[in-house]
């Protein structure tokens, strides 16, 4: 017998008998009732206190603000995709300005070294975020592979702020997730992080050591015309 | 790197064994750094749980935990067979082991028909219970670690002392003399500096890597996804980087469905390290899909069973496949705190250590783990899916002295005639009350006869004397007192 | 987890348990529970052929012989009155192994019943009797010691404490990890000698640390391993069941 079918029988043959499965309730991890401004606020105090840097800006000017961070942060080379629209004002905004646009759109293999040494930064849209946590959730594409907001040290991500959830289980349940997951789903609340020395924190040990987050809301002018 | 093999006397080989329990914990008690070190450690992490589920219904989201849990044990084979079916549409490769030898057999061969030279590996507690890394080895295929506490118990050349965190044991300064010592970096109390070098002494091995092997912290039937949770990236490299990657896990680490998840998870990071959240939550569902530019072009899962299927089959011994692995129960053991991980020798120390160990190995081996513990509850009451620990040690006693159900391998292995004739003496006499009442009156006539030294007991302690009455006699007395108080005063006066 | 319990009023009768601890070592703490109730005007039924709830036996693992014993103490408590056990251990015993002890046999439906009549004496003072207290007694420090199985399987970490602040000369101190085990764990100290010694070395340390002149205990093993090791090494800091140093400083 197949190590899968003598196991599989063990467990069938259960010796104390068949076990009755207990229902669940999940009300202690959804629906907290907060307005869009706390959920934000606790969005921001959440990310922020694991070291995530927030900023905010509108759906109009946000690019202005990439640009901003960009200098601030020193970055000549960032890996940006193509497609998705955050990536497209990117790539406008940056046209003139003194920074590489490195694509991402192409298989690793092909340029593995270039992006582990020589890429300063990752641009990624995000599929939106949990206020409980401060977390990012996000589905790599091919537009935006997986390893953008990985392998560069610094990760600038772009949040939509009316993408807001109160928990992941909100995230989980109203996105239908169990119909359909994509090849990587991710949550990320704050940069790479390690204790093990001595329960020292030290940030970037594997991931970025800076995140982010670009949280771009309506203008109150776009708002009214709405 | 070329460092690694080099021999260093500083830092010994050290091995240890559940067998040599007494004389480890000795050891270690002996031993200020380490004693330092852990309780520093399991302090901070004790008070950071507790401020982490500050605001929460604690007790009701633990119910749901543990309710979660028992539903994927109660559908169990249905689950496996569920999750199989869907991690194949996805295109994951499912394998099936009865054991770690069979586990590490699969993984290397899938290396080899490869080519492998070099494994990177994420955190995974399944791979150190079966000792993947040494197997491979032999082999001839290097397996490195890439969690930074793991990897500097791999270069110290030892095993981890803490489910969560391998390297808790060593302070900073014993950590940058590893480091030093074994991958050149200067020496210094920077941990910036070290983790920066750590960074990029294992980038470079991400990058050369032929396989990562990773372990998984919860596998979703319904979608046929394997869940991570990590801080520091390394797990998204091992599982993203390398053209394969291997996911190994016990057949109990399943959950029926995908919403199972947010509620283990809330739990698994706030028990853990009392974090809201970790870093990245890591969720795998396929290989790279024609048209994607990164990830893996394999995926393999292996679903180890090593004694797992035996624990199911008792009703009251089922309740330990519940973990979750977040080690609250070792963070809050005052036994685990005094004497560290390895003195348990086993690749699961502390409370959950000995209730897991002694399935996996036997209680011949482990017969000292179980008693290794007061009773005092710290653990249950933190378990995050309310695993009765406590109740679990005691059904091992009864097992190892062959009073349980003879469900546990070595059951009876610590019966000793001489023992199980004391407590038969202690039966007599607590059942026959005149007996107890003469005998205990008689232990108090000669107390000043009592031995000043107990054993162990009174090289730390002073020796309690047994008091001159028994409470039995001094009832007797007490009533007779208070009955002449009763007549005096209802004399008139 | 301790189910929430609901409080009978107070009876006219209870039965005590005086556990085997305080019959061999510390009977005047036995004595001074069994005072502190016929105080309240409850009367105390002592039944004189109680012996061991059968513990020591349970936790090493011994179920046949602690079945025995503890079936022994079944009969002893025939009308329904509360069973007051002053000590946290041997009540967490009675009120939660018990009824597991006897599932599926004969005495399955006595043992629970028995066991729902368990109180621990700090339990029962507080809410059952509502108990009152005027302290006569000097100005002290004291630092109070529950038990694990207090604290944990009974759930009673604030009711020994809730009866040293009625004492209006004392100043309950607070030592660090207040809620950690002293190490005793029955017959642990005698398997784990190093291990428990080193747990109550750090037990003694911080009750010394927080200037306690005396510690309380709701545990006589507790006392005999905390006491043992202050007097092991000479200090002049004493212990006293809670039971002993209400009766004292209120009579």
């Amino acid at each position: 017998m197949s190590a899968r079918d003598a196991i599989l029988k063990r467990l069938r043959e259960r010796a104390d008998g068949s076990l009755s499965a207990p229902e669940s309730d999940f009300a202690v991890v959804t629906e907290r009732g907060w307005s869009p401004d706390e959920r934000l606020a606790r969005f921001e105090r959440c990310i922020t206190s694991v070291h995530g840097e927030v900023v905010h800006t509108s759906r109009e000017e946000w690019s202005d603000a990439l640009v901003r961070v960009l200098a601030d942060k020193g970055v000549r080379r960032l890996a940006l995709g193509r497609e998705h629209p955050v990536a497209v004002e990117a790539r406008q905004a940056l046209a003139d300005a003194d920074v590489a646009l490195v694509d991402v759109d192409r298989d690793i293999e092909a340029w593995q070294r270039e992006q582990f040494e020589s890429v300063d930064a990752g641009l990624t849209s995000i599929g939106g975020a949990i206020a409980e946590t401060g977390s990012l959730w996000l589905w790599p594409t091919p537009d935006e592979p997986r390893l953008l907001s990985l392998v560069p040290p610094i990760h600038v991500a772009v949040l939509d702020a009316d993408t807001l959830e109160d928990t992941f289980f909100d995230v989980v349940e109203r996105h239908g997730w169990a119909n359909g997951m994509p090849t990587n789903a991710l949550l990320i609340s704050g940069p790479s992080k390690t204790a093990d020395i001595e329960q020292t924190l030290a940030y970037g040990v594997h991931g970025p050591r800076e995140l982010v987050v670009l949280v771009r809301h309506i203008d109150a002018d776009t708002e009214d015309s709405e | 790197m070329n460092a690694q093999n080099q021999i260093d006397q500083a830092h010994p080989v050290q091995t240890y064994s559940p067998r040599e329990f007494h004389r480890q914990a000795h050891d270690a008690l002996g031993n200020p750094q380490i004693r330092g070190n852990f309780r520093k450690a399991m302090d901070g992490l004790m008070t950071k749980r507790r401020d982490s589920f500050e605001g929460w219904d604690v007790e009701t989201l633990r119910e749901l935990g543990a309710n979660i849990r028992m539903r994927a044990l109660a559908k169990l084979p249905d689950l496996l067979e569920q999750l199989e079916a869907n991690c194949q549409a996805n295109g994951i490769r499912v394998h099936w082991a009865e054991d770690g030898e069979e586990a590490c057999r699969i993984i290397r061969e899938i290396c080899q028909s490869h080519d492998a030279k070099l494994v990177i590996k994420g955190k995974s507690m399944v791979s150190e219970e079966m000792h993947l890394n040494a197997h491979l080895e032999e082999a001839g295929i290097e397996a490195l670690e890439s969690d930074l506490g793991e990897y500097l118990v791999q270069l110290n050349e030892q095993t981890p002392s803490h489910i969560i965190m391998p390297a808790i044991h060593l302070n900073t300064d014993e950590i940058s003399e590893i480091m030093h010592d074994k991958t050149g970096t200067e020496r210094t109390r920077d941990v910036d500096y070290m983790t920066a070098a750590a960074r990029q002494q294992l980038r470079e091995r991400f990058m050369a890597a032929d396989v990562g092997v990773s372990g998984v912290n919860f596998a979703v039937a319904e979608t046929g996804t394997l869940c991570l949770v990590e801080n520091e990236g390394n797990g998204r490299m091992t599982t993203t980087v390398p053209p394969v990657h291997i996911a190994v896990t016990g057949i109990e680490k399943v959950v029926e469905h995908l919403r199972d998840v947010p509620p283990l998870y809330a739990l698994l990071t706030r028990s853990a390290t009392g974090q809201q959240v970790t870093t990245y939550f890591n969720m795998i569902s396929s290989p790279r899909k024609e048209g994607e530019h990164d990830g893996p072009k394999e995926v393999h899962l292996v679903l180890v069973d090593s004694g797992r299927s035996r624990i199911y089959q008792d009703d009251e011994l089922l309740d330990t496949l519940r973990c979750i692995r977040c080690g609250a129960c070792m963070n809050h053991c005052p036994v685990y705190t005094r004497v560290g991980g390895h003195t348990y020798g086993t690749t699961y120390p502390g409370p959950i250590g000995s209730i897991l160990s002694p399935h996996m190995m036997g209680l011949e081996e482990t017969k000292d783990l179980p008693t290794a513990s007061s009773l005092c509850g710290a653990c249950g009451e933190v378990c995050p899916v309310k695993i009765p620990i406590p109740d679990l040690l005691v059904r091992l006693r009864r097992e190892a002295v062959g009073e349980g159900r003879g469900n546990v391998a070595g059951a009876g292995v610590k019966r000793t005639r001489t023992e199980a004739a004391a407590w038969k003496g202690f039966q007599w006499m607590a059942t026959h009350p005149g007996v107890w009442r003469s005998g205990t009156a008689v232990v108090g006539k000669l107390r000043a006869l009592t031995p000043g030294k107990l054993g162990a007991w009174t090289d730390y302690r002073t020796a309690p004397k047994p008091a001159g009455k028994t409470l039995h006699a001094m009832i007797k007395q007490h009533q007779v007192d208070k009955s002449r108080l009763d007549k005096s005063d209802k004399e008139p006066r | 987890m301790t189910p929430v319990k609901c409080y009978p009023p107070r009876p006219e009768k209870v039965y005590f348990f005086g556990t085997c601890l305080i019959d061999l070592f510390y009977p005047e703490a036995g004595l001074d529970g069994i005072r502190l109730l016929e105080r309240e005007g409850i009367e105390v039924l002592f039944p004189q052929d109680q012996t061991c709830c059968g513990q020591p036996a349970h936790t090493s693992g011994y179920h046949d012989e602690a079945r025995a014993v503890a079936a022994a103490q079944l009969d002893l408590f025939p009308e329904p009155w509360p069973i007051i056990v002053p000590s946290g251990s041997c009540g967490g015993m009675m009120r939660t192994h018990y009824p597991k002890l006897f599932a599926g046999s004969a005495l399955e439906k006595k043992a629970s019943e028995v066991s729902g009549r368990i109180y621990e004496l700090t339990e029962f003072l507080v809410h059952v009797c509502h108990l009152r207290l005027e302290d006569r007694g000097q100005p002290e420090k004291v630092a109070m010691h529950t038990s694990c199985s207090a604290r944990r399987e009974m759930g009673l970490a604030e009711t020994g404490p809730s009866l040293l602040a009625q004492l209006g000369q004392v100043e309950l101190v607070e030592q660090d990890r207040a809620a950690e085990c002293c190490g005793f764990g029955g017959t642990f100290a005698v398997r784990h000698p190093e291990i428990s010694a080193a747990m109550v070395e750090d037990k003694t340390l911080a009750i010394e640390a927080a200037g306690a002149e005396r510690f309380v205990t709701t545990d006589c093993g507790c006392m005999m391993n905390i006491d043992g090791r202050f007097a092991h090494q000479k200090k002049a800091v004493k212990g006293e069941h809670i039971a002993s140093y209400l009766w004292r400083r209120t009579s």
